[in-house]
């Protein structure tokens, strides 16, 4: 495939590694974030902590938006899919993740409600169109990538004079969430270095994250998802730390540009303004890291429109992937890892989303003690 | 859910669709994000949408550092 397996050559990766092995320095450490999901699961899939030297260790942040998003909110989302003549349209990934007493999408589907899995909000539309009688909501979830399409749907639903569309939003933003990570050090998780977000990244750019370096003096590196991307990644960090830099560099220059997609920004910021506060599973409460829907729009805001109070709910108290979320701990450390917790049976978040730390780890490291 | 893929534009069609292909699996997708498309460029695909177009040079540029970065271990 091209754009693919050029960044997946074996060989390569083992001369890059030799090259980090040469870098890196025996009188320190070197811990870096990936930020993304997607490369938790590169980074899992293609045993890469093996070819990194001894004192260099990735940890796993909290990119991915299935895994960040509160039990409260799946609540409520269910809520919503059990009202008379709503239709719940949903990104297949959520539809596992356990929400309050042991529900979840899937079983509140099994009960009746109308939830369908879609692939694009394109889809939710569709069904708009061809199910007037029902009020369709779409379930919208992510960062910056999943963001703009949410927008378009909304100004076709305009377009196409829908009243019985509506978006339940959960977008969240990558650079907040970045803040409270490197503001967090009470949890004695200390970071190098960031393995900067990729398909975020082209959408907005590599401005937003300015603050860590400005700030906290910290590299950052936006990578590509393919194994090479990665690895480069992490040599560019290591030089960068050698040379006490903290710069934003651009690994993933083939699909990032310097200014981000500026229609896809453009389009995000007249349908969302930020709110105050969202609560993030591991994070708790993080201020301006996510968006709602303007005023202009509240007709498409299921939360308005359902009149949906808030809901918060406490995690499963055996579950560690608020802490792993944060990078305190891995998967390795919770108990329920590999036990009950599985991906056919998940109890955590982390389990469901095949980014997840935990389903990265289950699915190609299993028996790997050493990188738990 | 973030994992995006490239894809290649084989055709483009009316309300800013285009026809993608993905090793032969053709799908139809929204470029509305994207201005100035041609056939046979590729795109990041992600949720039905297409993200990004991917730069032929820089990707060239990329491999090259990498295989400098190899290189230089021996
Ligand atoms: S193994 Fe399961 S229960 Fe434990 S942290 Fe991971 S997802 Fe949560």
């Amino acid at each position: 495939m091209k754009y693919v397996d050029e960044f997946r050559d074996g060989r390569l990766a083992r001369g890059v590694a030799e090259t980090l092995h040469r870098l890196a320095r025996p009188d320190r450490t070197y811990r870096l974030m990936e930020f993304c999901g997607g490369h938790t699961h590169a980074i899992s899939r293609y045993g890469l902590e093996d070819l990194l030297p001894s004192n260099m260790r990735m940890i796993h942040g909290p990119g991915c938006p299935v895994c960040v998003l509160p039990v409260g909110r799946i609540d409520m989302a269910i809520e919503l899919a059990r009202r008379p003549k709503v239709t719940l349209c949903t990104y297949a990934d959520l539809m596992r993740v356990p929400a309050s007493g042991g529900a979840s999408l899937m079983k509140a589907k099994a009960d009746g409600a109308d939830i369908r899995m879609v692939y694009s909000t394109l889809d939710a539309i569709r069904i708009a169109e061809a199910e007037p009688d029902r009020e369709v909501i779409f379930f919208a979830i992510g960062f910056e990538t999943t963001t703009p399409p949410t927008a378009l749907a909304i100004k076709l639903a305009i377009k196409n004079r829908l009243t019985n569309f509506s978006v339940f939003c959960n977008h969240v933003l990558t650079p907040a969430a970045m803040r409270a990570i490197l503001g967090n050090r009470a949890e004695g998780v200390e970071i190098d270095g960031f393995v900067g977000p990729s398909h975020v990244s082209a959408v907005i750019g590599l401005q937003p994250y300015r603050f860590v370096a400005a700030q906290f003096g910290k590299p950052v590196v936006v990578a590509g998802f393919e194994p090479l991307d990665v690895l480069q990644a992490v040599v560019m960090l290591v030089r960068q730390l050698n040379e006490g830099r903290g710069e934003i560099e651009n690994q993933y220059g083939r699909a990032v540009a310097a200014e981000g997609n500026l229609l896809a920004q453009a389009e995000m910021r007249e349908i969302f303004e930020l709110r105050e506060s969202f609560e993030w599973r591991g994070l708790g409460e993080v201020a301006d890291s996510a968006l709602r829907l303007r005023d202009a729009y509240a007709a498409f805001d299921a939360e308005r429109r359902f009149a949906l109070a808030a809901h918060r709910a406490k995690d499963n108290p055996a579950c560690e992937c608020g802490a792993i979320l944060r990078g305190a701990k891995r998967p390795h450390d919770c108990r329920l890892f590999g036990t009950v917790c599985t991906p056919e049976t998940p109890m955590g978040s982390c389990m469901v989303s095949s980014e997840g730390a935990c389903a990265a780890q289950w699915t190609y490291r299993r028996f790997d003690e050493r990188a738990a | 859910m973030c994992l995006a893929i490239p894809v290649r534009v084989t055709e483009l069609l009316p309300d800013q669709m285009a026809k993608v292909s993905l090793d032969g699996v053709s799908k139809t997708v929204s470029v509305a994000l994207l201005d100035e498309l041609s056939v046979g460029d590729y795109v990041i695909l992600h949720v039905g949408f297409a993200l990004s177009k991917i730069d032929p040079d820089e990707a060239e540029r990329t491999l090259r550092m990498i295989r400098d970065i190899a290189g230089s271990a021996s």
